[in-house]
């Protein structure tokens, strides 16, 4: 359990302002220039030795995919930063927009430094007004106060910083999706290699981080990559983390936790417990809508890290747990996230833009139980279609829903299509 | 699914920005690299939107043809360009809403949270269904996906502003306060703060004495 002395996001719920006056107050913005006096392969090498891996889903470590940038390219460098949340069951990125949106900026210079960017934008979904609107305060007090600009917060380093809004695209949360769609195209994902680092945002040299993980960079600057690692499961699984809990939980909410904290213990401790008490949960999506669903007897002593969710057959995903308890239609439940990701499909792949359609369409009559038992292998067999054949990872989140569904709660599938055949008999 | 342009006898036949819109526009392509003014479509579309909601008394808040045309002029590509960018994304209006663009949010997470019955209840007080606008163009409701406000489901977005926390109840002092053109304060509607837990906070103990929160 993560103590108090060991918080980053101090003023998550907004309890005090969010300009830069009380954000000082609380730590940010000290000792900034001393880092980036200290050189860009000191950033890199503490943020490797705290062990951050990436909070936007994937998981890679942060330290080691901001080395990946070119050192003599001759182009300019961009840092661009993912406020596209739009993950179903996760809502973190929003607090720190809205709440600390100067950890954020900080973090954006001293990364940006490290991989030397001068520039970086912020992509924010559209439908984050107020959040956009808050960061876009913060950004302009930063500039008045010296803080970005010529010369930035007095580190020698000359940093400047947009805000970008979106416009209502689960897709443009895909990297390269995003680079498009800054670029002012359709946000379509584009093929890799080249990756961002070799030719993203307009062809040149970028790296795409996550807010939270941009956020938690001045923290572990000033407290030492190894408070950091010294936090959390192992060194692959470190640190601090912010958790959103939903769905049927007595006091859903977003808290800060340590990493590898059993999801026992993280949903009774801050989320109330499970509406009806714990042996009344069905099932838990650990990590938003595209980590594959978890019955209650593995909820039971499983971590929320990643490592321990992969064992586990899921992932830790963006950290959003949707909680379901036994009340719960569970193929609906499902069926409505492959309406999602059929609604979201950007339509540039088949698999994924036929078979989310084709899915859905049959996830439609697995909820009634109008089909037949062979359908939930022809189902399995759609899913394993898509995974693996698209472009980005859209039609790999489809599939595995679906696949999770039928591993776990098969024996409901079926039931449910003999009761509808009795029913019609 | 994706939004459609609205027909030729909808469209208006000419658009051109407000003066002070002009000026933010210069200031909106300075954000990025010389040559890279494509990049200022988006902001641009989302402008137009906001224009059109300020100046036309009913049905504004939308985008019409000639508007995407001025982008295409201003940012110097094929207007096919624009049609392109304006009909993937799923905030442009290209057809006129209601002064209220109420969007309910139908995804996992807030279904779990009881979003059926708000969209009900929605539904019910309004007379319309989901994707209608009612005649005196007041309110339109849009089913939308997953807004990211997942703990505090059920919600909706009225324009800008997030309802969040939404009971049936709730969700009709909404709606009549709305009509009466009076919108209560936004965020959660049960008393509670941001994402914080509703039965008062399990971390931060010292901040939350300081902040008088418990």
């Amino acid at each position: 359990m993560l103590a108090d002395k060991d918080r980053i996001f101090t003023n998550l719920y907004g309890w005090e302002s969010f300009s830069i006056d009380a954000a000082k107050k609380r730590g940010d913005w000290s000792k900034t220039a001393s880092f980036i006096k200290k050189g860009a392969s000191w950033i890199v090498d503490e943020m490797k030795a705290s062990g951050l891996r990436g909070r936007g889903g994937a998981g890679f470590p942060t330290g080691l995919k901001w080395s990946f940038m070119p050192k003599d390219s001759g182009k300019p460098h961009y840092l661009v930063i993912n406020a596209d949340e739009s993950e179903p069951g996760t809502c973190k990125d929003r607090e720190i927009l809205r709440h600390e949106p100067h950890k954020l900026i900080e973090g954006a210079l001293l990364a940006g430094f490290a991989m030397g960017a001068h520039v970086a934008y912020i992509y924010v979904r559209g439908e984050f007004y107020d959040e956009a609107s808050n960061l876009s305060k913060a950004v302009k007090e930063a500039y008045a106060s010296g803080m970005l600009g010529k010369n930035a917060a007095k580190s020698g380093w000359d940093f400047d910083l947009y805000v970008h809004r979106g416009a209502g695209a689960y897709i443009c949360g895909e990297e390269t999706a995003l680079l498009n769609s800054l670029e002012g195209e359709k946000g379509q994902p584009r093929n890799k290699p080249p990756f961002p680092a070799m030719a993203g945002l307009y062809s040149c040299p970028t790296t795409v981080n996550n807010v939270e993980t941009i956020a938690v960079v001045p923290s572990i600057l000033r407290r030492s990559g190894q408070w950091f690692a010294g936090l959390g499961n192992d060194e692959r699984n470190s640190g601090t983390k912010l958790f959103c809990i939903s769905g049927h939980v007595n006091n859903p909410c977003v808290v800060e936790e340590e990493m590898g904290i059993p999801m026992r213990t993280l949903i009774d401790k801050h989320a109330g417990g499970v509406r009806g008490g714990w042996d009344n949960l069905k099932a838990v999506i650990p990590g938003g809508s595209s980590c594959p669903v978890l019955p209650a007897e593995i909820c039971g002593t499983v971590k929320m890290d990643f490592d321990s969710l992969r064992e586990a057959g899921s992932s830790l995903g963006t950290a959003g747990l949707i909680v379901m308890d036994q009340s719960t239609d569970i193929i609906y439940a499902i069926a409505r996230l492959s309406y999602f990701y059929h609604h979201e499909s950007c339509g540039q792949c088949t698999p994924c833009r036929e078979g989310t359609g084709w899915t859905w369409r049959i996830m439609q009559r697995m909820v009634t139980g109008n089909a037949t038992i062979e359908e939930i292998d022809m189902l399995l067999d759609i899913t394993k279609q898509i995974e693996g054949h698209t472009i980005c990872a859209h039609g790999d989140a489809s599939a595995w829903p679906i696949q999770a569904l039928i591993r776990h709660f098969r024996p409901e599938m079926e039931q449910r299509i003999n009761d509808y055949r009795k029913q019609v008999a | 699914m994706k939004p459609i342009i609205a027909p030729d006898s909808e469209q208006p036949k000419s658009f051109s920005f407000l003066k002070k819109n002009e000026k933010l526009i210069k200031e909106i392509i300075s954000r990025y690299p010389k040559g890279r003014q494509k990049s200022a479509i988006m902001p641009l579309l989302d402008l137009t939107q906001r224009q059109m909601a300020e100046t036309v008394k009913k049905g504004g808040g939308w985008i019409p043809r000639a508007a995407m045309d001025e982008i295409a002029r201003i940012v110097d590509v094929a207007p096919m360009k624009i049609y392109e960018v304006a009909t993937f994304y799923s905030m442009y209006n290209l057809r006129p809403v209601g002064k209220y663009n109420i969007q309910c949010c139908t995804t996992t997470p807030c279904w779990l949270s009881g979003s059926s019955d708000i969209v009900k209840t929605a539904e019910k007080e309004l007379g319309i269904k989901m994707g209608q606008t009612t005649k005196d163009q007041k309110f339109t409701l849009t089913d939308v996906e997953c807004m990211g406000a997942c703990a505090n489901a059920p919600m909706v977005q009225v324009n800008d502003d997030y309802y969040e926390d939404l009971t049936p109840e709730t969700m009709q002092n909404l709606l009549s306060a709305l009509s009466k053109g009076n919108p209560p304060k936004k965020g959660p509607q049960n008393g509670r703060i941001a994402a914080m837990p509703l039965g008062g906070p399990t971390s931060l103990e010292k901040e939350a004495k300081k902040a008088k929160v418990v």
